[in-house]
């Protein structure tokens, strides 16, 4: 029997499930979270009442439909909720929950482990209150709980507006927008961004309803510092005309886009490629989500697509993943959702440069600059490994030296701004100081947890 | 063809070995090249655990160790960097009370030497370690013993020989090795080519290939062990700590991570340039930490590595003039014990290139103990290997395999 596991159950992982269930499999589907949905359609908590209608607004509709089909898939299938996969090691994931680990071998595996907030780190933005966008959502829809009264939402991305609107509806103030991309580089980016009419609709009405509730909107800022004595108090930048400006809050929530979490697909063994669109290694894929021996990948966790095309890629993985096992497949027209997916990845290349990455940025950031917060290395630090007598070369060098993405996230939120920093210290190309390598576990383990066989 | 170029010494192998060597010739004034097939003290040199340990060591070692242990604590008037070197002292558990004998027999080998050790009853030793745990039945403390951060040290070592004038080649593999009547000939991958009078072969788990064109095999085999680092916790473990079965090894940071290695020792693929480490063999381990140090078991571990080790099956690693060939000298296999030996090994091979002969004796570690035909095979193969490792290399009993 082909075994099959699933490490994800957001819009990519469950498409890929149902799929595979449809056509006779039953899949074990992984997920760290309580129940299904991912990020986008996170639910409340069992004891949280929120009215998500109101919080999502158009987006309920989806949220609905997809919660809808989980219920009637989920106990049909080897779903294993709250549990986290931390390695993949000889054709077993290992996994662990409630202070058990299990390792569950696969003939397949697909993986659709998303992605997580893309951060330059700020002078200020290890100060409590500062929090990712991403973050912000989640404590939202997954907590009810607001980050501040009186929020800033700054970086640049389309999560901006959609953050801000949902905080609005939950009854926040929202002191400003600070988007970093100025406004010409959205109008340039229009002919991509209508690639996807009703997703970019769906942005543009998520604007206008900010503007709507007064929130002031600056494009084309730049981040100075997020202030504050213990916790933030202020966000100060200069706007487009260079003058310096400040706007009080009592928390932060900032983000530049979005970085796959490909570190379950490293210990895998996939190979990575660099792409200068969104300046990271990706995973590589065929179109349909083939990434080597047994493996397979989905969703934003390979290439951010938003969640219509994680759906999709979801689908085609799995229709891979049938092919390759030789069974014949039913349900799902692939050219339609090539089609539809190439669409969606143009207009991700529009939104890369609607709200670009500041790359630049760090190039002239303080040495003083926390860069690595959990190792607490500062670019001084990493510039000063890069110019030392044989200087590094690439990132894992200074990885060695520094300690920079050696910490409890293991690089996931200071590898692209490290290897950024030291591109420029180096004065190298990104592509050409690598990546940091994947190593287990991909979140910590305690060291009390036990081992139980299911055979 | 390039024009080669001229040194006194070449030395393949850019880990700490060759580091050593390349910065005492060159405090001796003789030219020398160091070629490295990658970065220098990326491989086991700087991954290993990072002990610096004087008990425990074979007893042919001790005169070594302490030659070496001298430079050691003299590592930043000598290159001018500290490398986070702490004077931590050491500690040997017996976690059964047969291993008692194993402790006290130890100490007083190490006395012949002037090595002091303190032995302790575990009720003594967790009256002085707090956070020792029941299965403790004794312990032994080398209070000289030390650790340094493998990641610093041998890139620090380096820029140290490169400031005297070393020449320093990284991500230059050594494709051709021909002898020169007298000297050799080295070409690399990346265009230089050298020529030398003496050659030092530092080429860690890769020095075999090295040793097998000279016409000298030797038994090596590559083998790393499984480790991992917790997060950061208040510090409260000073010294390094080891079981005596090798089951557990650990010590904190000053940043307040905990260091810990398991075992059995597995297989590594020195081609492909892997060292896997088997999540089982993890958990293992940090169920034995749990249980050696019960305050560490709130301690996630956040990561995992292993290096890619040379080890010989009489647990001893090659030192000295080659068997075959005049000029070339040996320091490899040093089977996962030779960062404390490092700066020990750089002056002795200094001197063999300089002198002749090193000031203390190395016949222990000749590498003509392997042509005739017994070749002693170590306990701790059978012992603290993978079971596949252990058959091959001639251990007498078989371990269980966990894979």
């Amino acid at each position: 029997m082909h075994k099959v596991v699933i490490v994800g159950a957001g819009p990519a992982g469950f498409a890929a499930a149902e799929l595979l269930h449809v056509n006779g499999l039953i899949p074990t589907l992984v997920d760290e979270a309580a129940t299904a949905g991912g990020q986008i359609y996170r639910r409340p908590a069992p004891d949280i009442e929120l009215d998500m209608r109101r919080l999502l607004g158009r987006g309920h509709r989806r949220y609905q439909r997809f919660h809808a089909r989980a219920g009637h898939l989920l106990a049909q299938i080897d779903y294993r909720p709250q549990t986290t996969a931390w390695a993949i090691f000889a054709d077993r994931v290992w996994t662990l929950r409630d202070q058990i680990i299990e390792q569950v071998p696969f003939d397949a595996l697909v993986l659709a482990t998303g992605a997580t907030d893309r951060t330059v780190p700020i002078p200020g933005w290890t100060l409590p209150g500062v929090v990712t966008l991403g973050g912000a959502q989640a404590l939202l829809k997954g907590q009810g709980a607001l980050i501040g009264r009186r929020v800033v939402f700054c970086g640049s991305s389309p999560l901006l507006y959609l953050a801000a609107k949902q905080f609005l509806a939950a009854g926040a103030t929202v002191g400003a927008i600070l988007d970093t991309t100025p406004f010409a580089a959205k109008v340039a980016a229009a002919p991509d961004l209508l690639r996807a009419p009703e997703v970019f609709a769906d942005g543009l009405k998520s604007m206008a309803r900010v503007r709507g509730a007064g929130v002031p909107i600056h494009h084309g800022v730049r981040l100075e510092s997020f202030e504050g004595d213990g916790e933030v108090s202020a966000v100060r930048y200069l706007d487009r005309k260079g003058r310096a400006k400040s706007v009080d809050c009592d928390a932060v929530a900032f983000g530049f886009g979005l970085k796959p979490e490909a570190q379950l697909a490293d210990l895998a063994g996939v190979p990575f490629r660099y792409d200068p669109t969104f300046r990271q290694w990706l995973p590589a894929t065929d179109g349909d989500g083939r990434a080597g021996r047994r493996t397979y990948l989905a969703g934003d966790g390979c290439m951010i697509g938003g969640a219509q095309a994680a759906e999709i890629s979801g689908s085609l993985a799995a229709a891979a993943l049938l092919q390759d096992a030789g069974t014949p497949t039913h349900g799902i027209d692939r050219s339609a959702l090539r089609r539809r997916l190439a669409r969606l990845h143009r207009f991700q290349h529009g939104l890369s440069r609607a709200f670009t990455w500041p790359a630049g940025t760090l190039a002239g950031a303080s040495d003083s600059l926390p860069i690595c917060r959990c190792e607490s290395v500062t670019a001084g630090e990493i510039r000063r490994a890069v110019g030392s007598v044989l200087g590094p070369i690439d990132i894992n060098r200074v990885k060695a030296l520094t300690r920079v993405g050696m910490g409890r996230c293991q690089g996931r939120f200071c590898a692209l701004p490290a290897a950024e920093l030291v591109a420029a210290a180096a004065a190298r190309p990104l592509e050409a100081v690598g990546r940091l390598r994947g190593q287990a576990p991909v979140k910590p383990l305690p060291p009390t947890a036990r081992v139980r066989d299911r055979s | 063809m390039t024009k080669p170029n001229r040194s006194d010494v070449a030395i393949i192998g850019g880990g700490l070995m060759g580091a050593w060597t390349a910065f005492f010739l060159r405090r001796n004034d003789r030219s020398v090249a160091l070629i490295e097939k990658g970065s220098v003290g990326e491989q086991s040199s700087g991954v290993n655990f990072g002990n610096i340990r004087l008990q425990g060591r074979h007893p042919s070692q001790f005169p070594l160790s302490l030659r070496s242990q001298a430079l050691w604590e003299d590592i930043e008037a000598l290159i001018g960097e500290r490398c986070e070197f702490a004077p931590t002292g050491h500690l040997y558990l017996a976690l059964a009370s047969e291993q008692v004998d194993k402790l006290v027999q130890g100490a007083h080998q190490a006395a012949v030497h002037g090595v002091e050790i303190e032995v302790l009853d575990g009720q003594a030793a967790r009256a002085r370690w707090p956070w020792l745990g029941s299965l403790v039945h004794g312990a032994s403390f080398s209070a000289r013993d030390a650790t340094a951060n493998p990641r610093l040290v041998t890139p620090a070592v380096v820029r140290a020989a490169k400031l005297l004038g070393a020449h320093v080649l990284e991500h230059a593999r050594a494709t051709k090795i021909e002898q020169l009547a007298p000297g050799f000939r080295i070409s690399t991958d990346r265009g230089p080519i050298i020529e030398c009078d003496t050659l030092v072969n530092c080429a860690g788990a890769w020095g075999a290939e090295i040793a097998a064109q000279f016409g000298e095999p030797v038994p090596l085999f590559a083998a790393g062990p499984p480790q991992f680092v917790t997060e950061p916790i208040p510090c409260i473990i000073s010294p390094s700590v080891q079981s005596v079965d090798g089951t557990v090894i650990f010590r904190q940071v000053a940043r307040g991570n905990v260091i810990v290695a398991g075992f059995p020792r597995g297989p590594t693929d020195p081609i492909a340039n892997r060292a896997p480490v088997p999540p089982a063999k993890i958990i293992a381990t940090m169920n034995r930490l749990a249980e050696v140090a019960p305050v560490l078991a709130s301690a996630h571990v956040i990561r995992v590595w292993s290096g890619i080790e040379g080890y010989l099956p009489d647990m001893l690693p090659v030192i000295g003039r080659s068997g075959t060939t005049p000029g070339l000298l040996h320091a490899f296999g040093f089977c996962g014990h030779g960062f404390q030996l490092g700066p020990g090994v750089g002056l002795c091979l200094t001197e063999l290139a300089i002198e002749g002969a090193s000031r203390i004796s190395l016949d222990a570690f000749s590498i003509t103990r392997f042509s005739g035909s017994a070749t002693t095979v170590d306990e701790k193969i059978s012992k603290e290997f993978d079971a596949a490792i252990a058959a091959r290399t001639g251990g007498s009993r078989i371990a269980v395999d966990r894979e």
